[in-house]
């Protein structure tokens, strides 16, 4: 494995000054998690999980935290993902494309306001098979 | 599933799920033979003898969320769609090992996707979790591990994100033969 050059190095610097980063998993305002069962990966959220990520490198976004978790029993509507605001109850999003995580990125993760449009109704929570 | 890429994502995160600390994948390609080996080897709560010998049947899961299970028996389907092989072997309290071998010249083979993207994905999903990509290619060898990463980032933790480019450049030297 190549050491970190020089350049790698002063670009990571670079960064630093201008963020304070995650220090712990548990340091976050936000937390979106993708799901990863195999209808989730076979419908896209791949693809997502890419999408979120660069929200969080065009928005230079250092308090949310993008993880994953296995399957959450929903196959139809995959791609899915939980977004919970620290302090909030978390809302689940199905059937998600690209340009939806760009609107799911603005409104709630950074405005904090949850986009019903693509939110999982209350009381359709239940596994359909 | 599309191509090999979403079949490893998937298969490591059954490993990811069964609470390994460590995941090792190889991906080994022969030129010459036209064949292509992917092994994905972890330290998770492995399988007793009966739950592996349903792991590869669609209508078995340990899972409480869903019925069936497919990740390993589309791979196993995957495999041996190309006239190739499929196996696992697993201890309980030691781990378990997928390993597959397909014909890359056969009619019926998938292509290999973005290895790096599906690499890039557990690296951020499990930043907790040791993994370590060994690509060949006839008798080149490189490694990607996050362990190197790490301890380039001097304490930054694996996902944030000033460190996604370090680790995307690691992957992407390693996926380099
Ligand atoms: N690496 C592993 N370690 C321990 N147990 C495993 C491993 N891989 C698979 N299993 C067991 O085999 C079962 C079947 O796995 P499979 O990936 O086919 O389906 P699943 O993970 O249950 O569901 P999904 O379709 O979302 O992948 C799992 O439920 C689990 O009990
Ligand atoms: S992977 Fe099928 S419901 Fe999540
Ligand atoms: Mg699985």
């Amino acid at each position: 494995m190549p050491k970190l050059t020089i350049e790698e190095l002063e670009k990571l610097r670079e960064r630093a000054k201008k963020q304070t980063f995650l220090r712990e998993t548990t340091d976050y305002r936000a937390k979106i998690t993708v799901h990863m069962g195999t209808c989730g990966i076979a419908a896209g959220a791949r693809e997502i999980m890419n999408a979120f990520l660069k929200e969080v490198q065009e928005k230079d976004v250092t308090d949310v935290l993008l993880t994953n978790s296995g399957c959450a029993g929903l196959c139809s509507r995959e791609p899915m993902v939980t977004v919970e605001i620290k302090g909030q109850a978390p809302v689940k999003y199905v059937d998600l494309t690209p340009e939806k995580v760009k609107v799911i990125f603005e409104k709630h993760v950074l405005g904090g306001e949850i986009v019903q449009d693509y939110a999982l109704g209350i009381g359709s929570e239940k596994t359909d098979y | 599933m599309e191509d090999l890429s979403l079949h490893l994502l998937d298969v490591a995160e059954n490993s990811l799920a069964a609470q390994a600390t460590r995941v090792i994948i190889t991906l080994e390609i022969n030129t010459a033979n036209k064949t292509l080996r992917l092994i994905i080897e972890d330290n998770g709560q492995g399988m007793d003898k009966q739950t592996l010998k349903k792991a590869v049947d669609p209508f078995f899961t340990t899972k409480k969320t869903r019925r069936i299970g497919l990740g390993l028996s589309l791979l196993a389907q995957a495999a041996h769609a190309t006239g190739g092989q499929f196996s696992i072997e697993s201890k309980p309290g030691q781990g378990t090992k997928v390993s597959t071998l397909f014909y890359t010249d056969h009619w019926d083979f998938k292509p290999l996707g973005d290895i790096p993207q599906t690499l890039l994905t557990l690296v951020l999903g499990h930043p907790e979790v040791e993994l370590i990509f060994i690509y060949r290619r006839d008798d080149k060898e490189t490694i990607f591990s996050t362990k190197e990463v790490k301890a380039k980032l001097n304490g930054l933790p694996l996902n944030s994100p000033a460190a996604i480019p370090l680790i995307m450049n690691h992957i992407n030297k390693a996926m380099n033969l």
